[in-house]
């Protein structure tokens, strides 16, 4: 704070230093520069502390162990989340490892064994693409292919699948750069004792790519976890009495089950709508806080 | 084995009575002829040819961008990593063409170690780096395994600083001791010849030291091809020395003379410091 009041002095006891105007100018279009990108940040912050308060407080009354374990009701008192709870689960049973070994697969040839052509090139760009693809349409595709055409009907199985295709362009951007993150020391130290291209993609490379082929996929489930309107396209139910018990049974999710309450005019069903926003938030959370600890933890520093 | 040992005993005995000679009757281990190279356009080894003695040291020298560490990559065909290179001409080790495809690249390089710049443990233990190369080629047996942890780290003069810990990772040891731990690595598997691509350049003096008697060592056992661009380092350590320039190779010969008696111009310019 006595920082300014020194630099005053010096330039009094050096005459000879000339005071350039300029300099004041670059100074404050510093500063507003500098509030300018705060204000950007403080904006984000309070519409997401809006949110949570405007959720917490009309949800936290409702939410208690009788609504995390009853079905959905026409009655809002007696309705509960667990059908869609437990159809999420089983979505992720289906979505996690399809999407796993597709997308890990695509991004261990792209990187490591696709020859650098004009194909690959086309290959890499509609990847990058398909990731900006409306969920929407991903929706229309598996209505048309599982739903349909392989007449799986409105089951586990074709949500899983679908959702599974929505997020691939994720994990498999985000794995190629995991893959491409460790360094061609380890291939050539590798390749140089003799080794196999398989034992040194299976021995190095994707052991030190783990951690962050991991971090990408379980970002990449908690946005299907979010996603809500391919299932609506492909008929994910709205009210389910019952649990899924195998990846042929009808189902429900969470968000699904959160849109059609807030849906309804009664002002009770919103409370719940909320209390079910707040049991996906802890979800995500959770899934997120989980992807940043492995990050963390295991991320090999080279 | 017996006979090996006894020729082991008499190059010894060779090397105590004049270090830089060759035995004239040793076999070679390259046989280098008319080799060329390219990335994309740009001609980086130009008629390369040459014969590398087994059980020597061999430097490799010249400025930076001469085609030295091109050259050493090609020996354990490395260079084909990067994809736009092509290459003409022959390599022999041991009378195998190295690019004919009944020849594969991974018995090339289990016979071919090498030794980077930089050095590269593999983010795992001590004992995993070494028993990398071994397990790779199918040796599960745990028994066999320690004891060639043991072996190869001793043969690389390592053992005694890290036998109590043996199980942290590699990323622990200083760089020094880490670019012993990348020799003992291709040690491990038994290797015929050691690939160097200047070993020491990332490394302080005294680690640097620790290296270089290492290489007098491990020649007995090895024939060792050493990139360096320091001169003294070749005039220390190497029998035989090869001038790099533009990708050509402008003279090759024992290293006594090429460092006091250099047949041509550019080599004596070099060696004396003149450019480079």
């Amino acid at each position: 704070m006595a920082l300014p009041e020194q630099d005053a002095a010096t330039v009094a006891d050096y005459p000879e230093v000339e005071d350039n105007s300029n300099e004041k100018k670059r100074q404050l279009k510093n500063k507003i520069f500098k509030g300018i990108f705060f204000g950007a940040v403080l904006f984000s912050l309070l519409m997401l502390l809006i949110l949570l308060v405007r959720i917490f407080t009309q949800g936290i009354g409702f939410l208690n162990w009788e609504f995390m374990t009853s079905f959905a009701s026409r009655n809002a008192d007696e309705a509960g989340i667990q059908a869609a709870i437990v159809g999420t689960f089983w979505m992720m049973v289906v979505t996690a490892p399809v999407a796993f070994v597709l997308g890990v697969g695509t991004a261990v040839y792209l990187e490591e064994y696709a020859p650098t052509n004009k194909f690959t090139a086309l290959i890499q760009m509609n990847i990058s693409n398909l990731a900006g693809v409306p969920s929407i349409v991903f929706g229309l595709l598996g209505l048309t292919i599982f739903v349909r055409e392989l007449s799986m009907g409105r089951s586990v199985l074709a949500g899983g699948l679908t959702m599974a295709l929505l997020i691939l362009p994720i994990i498999v951007v985000a794995s190629q750069e995991a893959i491409r993150s460790v360094p061609s020391e380890m291939r050539e130290a590798s390749f140089g004792m003799g080794a196999t291209k398989w034992q040194t993609m299976f021995r190095i490379i994707f052991p030190a790519a783990l951690p962050g082929i991991l971090t990408g996929n379980i970002l990449a489930l908690s946005r299907a976890i979010g996603e809500t309107a391919p299932l609506i396209m492909i008929g994910a139910l709205t009210y389910i009495a019952f649990l899924p018990d195998n990846v042929f049974s009808q189902f429900t999710v969470m968000p699904i089950q959160i849109f059609n309450w807030t849906s309804r005019p009664q002002e009770e069903f919103h409370f719940i709508a909320a209390a079910g926003i707040i049991v996906l938030l802890a979800m995500l959370l959770l899934m997120n806080s989980i992807a940043v600890w492995i990050r963390n933890k295991f991320q090999q520093r080279f | 084995m017996q006979s090996e040992k006894k020729r082991d005993t008499m190059l010894q005995t060779e090397d105590n009575r004049s270090t830089n000679q060759v035995k004239k009757e040793t076999s070679n281990v390259y046989k280098v002829d008319k080799l060329n190279l390219w990335y994309g356009k740009d001609q980086a080894l130009k008629d390369i040819t040459l014969d590398i003695p087994e059980k020597t040291v061999t430097a490799i020298i010249g400025p930076s961008g001469c085609g030295k560490s091109t050259f050493i990559k090609t020996l354990n065909r490395l260079t084909e990593m990067v994809p736009i290179v092509k290459t003409s001409g022959e390599v022999y080790y041991r009378d195998n063409n190295i690019f004919n495809k009944k020849f594969s690249v991974e018995k090339l390089r289990t016979k071919v170690g090498m030794v980077f710049q930089k050095p590269n443990p593999f983010p795992k233990s001590i004992y995993e780096n070494v028993v990398y190369g071994p397990r790779i080629h199918g040796i599960k047996d745990k028994k066999v395994l320690d004891e060639i942890v043991e072996r190869s780290l001793k043969d690389a003069a390592l053992w005694d600083e890290v036998k109590d810990r043996l199980k942290e990772n590699a990323f622990g040891l200083s760089g020094g001791q880490q670019q012993r731990l990348c020799i003992a690595r291709c040690l491990a598997i038994e290797p015929d010849v050691l690939l160097m691509d200047e070993p020491t350049s990332a490394l302080d003096p005294i680690s640097t030291l620790k290296i270089e008697e290492l290489v007098q060592e491990l020649k007995k056992k090895y024939s060792i091809i050493i990139v360096t661009h320091n001169m003294q380092q070749a005039g220390r350590i190497s029998d035989r020395t090869a001038f790099f320039l533009n990708g050509e190779v402008v003279e090759y010969d024992d290293t006594s003379n090429i460092f006091s008696s250099p047949q041509d111009q550019r080599t004596e310019d070099y060696v004396s410091g003149r450019f480079g």
